[in-house]
């Protein structure tokens, strides 16, 4: 095996369009898992009937089924049986959002529970409303808690990104096999691809060692 | 304090002298199969200081959270200055309370927790304004004033801008007392305060604590295991093992000759505890 640094080289930009779609899925697929954990969350905690019952299935419905699986039934089922037709980009921040949206609902219940009970009990006393118990009490404690943890599913998301391939979503390592489909040369291009997620994974992950040391918990 | 008003002019009419703030009628309150309060009745007059003594377990705390509607009666009443606090009138029957009418009647009540439960996302001084702006409706500036008055009260001046990380327990609780105090009770009660406390820092919160009750026309319900505060602060004491009176006395009389058995082994424990 030998390594050909032309070759390597003539396949960056191709890789670059690639990353710029990966770093892009990851930003949003992770501002809608954040946003939308946590209102899962919430409807969960403040036990809404029937919809909090509804939630508990979906959210166990998504954490036991395959992401690369949902991608696909809803991409090539469910849209067209809904009329819908969302470019494949689309369909890939959203479905890594939703997805990933089950895991951090649990994450902020964890974190959420962790606020000791006299902090509820000293908001009762002073009959804050409960809305602002939330928002002024609860959540600005229980959420710094969770930020390690958010940040590893982002990391997760992150390396994920390539299976939406499954639905044509060009990302660093599609790129890659896209460069390597014309010359049959793999080699360079995949190991480009590598060396990039390890370049933003790695130095994320002690980033996120560092905040639970922050943090201390959870 | 100044601002302590009563509970509304329909009610400060019909104020007599012996006009009731707490009534607790024939109240049960049971954890599982363990029946904490039986059939419990006793009443505090407005203005007074009352000392509830017995080994724990004996329900004391469970009086206080009842009052603070942390928990729920499971029979009897409750009534804060002529109002029913478990319950409400609706068609001229009892019936329990909503969580609107519970809003209503306790925000006449404030407590202070043994673990001081501070916020701590909030610097000392929003933590005490936090309530009346969101809650009384103040102003930021007008609850600043008045949470910097009760800071000085308090003698904690100095710490308007600390984190509630950066004070001692007693500094803490002392912060808590005047959170408490900003949203103008009629009622407060103290739970324990300072049982978590290091055995120094004790003496200053007594110390605040005395000064209000005996500067405010606040009234106060206790638990404490400080017998030489209750003896010092209290109108009225009052002892309870599993769950009822077992006497009530004013504290000279109660400390020194009490009637009952039950209250002499208890004070020579607790006494002997303290020596």
């Amino acid at each position: 095996m030998n390594w050909d640094w032309d070759y390597a080289i003539d396949s960056l930009p191709l890789l670059f369009q690639g990353i710029v779609v990966t770093v892009e899925l990851t930003v949003l697929g992770a501002l809608l898992a954040y946003a939308l954990g946590l209102v899962l969350a919430l409807v969960r905690q403040v036990r809404v009937p029937v919809l909090s019952q509804l939630v508990y299935l979906f959210v166990e419905f998504i954490r036991s089924t395959p992401l690369l699986i949902q991608v696909f039934a809803f991409y090539y089922l469910l849209q067209p049986a809904l009329g819908l037709r969302l470019s494949p980009f689309v369909t890939g921040f959203v479905m890594l959002g939703i997805h990933y949206a089950t895991y951090t609902s649990e994450v902020y219940r964890a974190g959420i529970d962790a606020v000791p009970k006299g902090q509820w009990e000293a908001a009762r006393a002073l009959s804050l409303p409960r809305g602002r118990v939330w928002t002024g009490v609860i959540l600005p404690q229980a959420v710094p808690r969770v930020l390690p943890s958010l940040g590893n599913y982002t990391i997760s998301m992150f390396k994920e990104t390539p299976l939406l391939l499954a639905i044509g979503v060009l990302d660093v390592l599609n790129r890659a096999q896209e460069a390597a489909s014309e010359t049959f040369r793999y080699v360079e291009p995949v190991t480009l691809a590598g060396v990039f997620f390890l370049l933003v994974s790695y130095p994320a992950s002690i980033l996120v060692r560092k905040l639970e040391r922050r943090a201390g918990t959870v | 304090m100044d601002s302590h008003q009563p509970l509304s002019d329909a009610q400060a009419g019909t104020a007599t002298a012996d006009r009731e703030m707490i009534r607790f009628d024939k109240v049960v309150k049971r954890f599982g199969d363990n029946v904490v309060l039986n059939e419990l009745d006793f009443t505090v007059s407005p203005g007074e200081f009352v000392t509830l003594i017995g080994p724990s377990g004996s329900g004391k705390t469970t009086i206080l959270r009842l009052l603070m509607t942390l928990e729920k009666v499971d029979g009897g009443t409750i009534q804060v200055d002529g109002e029913y606090l478990s319950h409400m009138e609706r068609g001229g029957k009892l019936v329990p309370a909503d969580e609107k009418h519970l809003r209503k009647v306790r925000r006449h009540i404030g407590m202070v927790f043994q673990q001081f439960n501070l916020f701590p996302n909030m610097k000392v001084l929003q933590n005490i304004t936090e309530a009346p702006m969101r809650v009384l409706g103040k102003s930021r500036a007008e609850a600043e004033e008045r949470g910097r008055e009760l800071l000085e009260m308090v003698g904690l001046s100095e710490k308007v801008d600390a984190h509630p990380s950066q004070l001692s327990g007693g500094q803490q609780q002392r912060v808590a007392i005047a959170r408490a105090l900003a949203m103008e009770p009629d009622v407060l009660l103290l739970d324990e305060v300072t049982s978590a406390l290091d055995p120094e820092l004790v003496a200053g919160v007594l110390a605040v604590l005395k000064d209000i009750a005996t500067s405010t026309e606040i009234t106060f319900l206790c638990v404490t295991h400080e017998m030489q505060f209750a003896k010092d602060v209290s109108d009225r004491v009052i002892m309870f093992d599993h769950g009822q009176v077992v006497e009530e006395a004013v504290p000279e009389k109660l400390f020194t000759s009490p009637e009952h058995e039950r209250t002499r082994e208890f004070l020579h424990a607790v006494i002997d505890r303290e020596v």
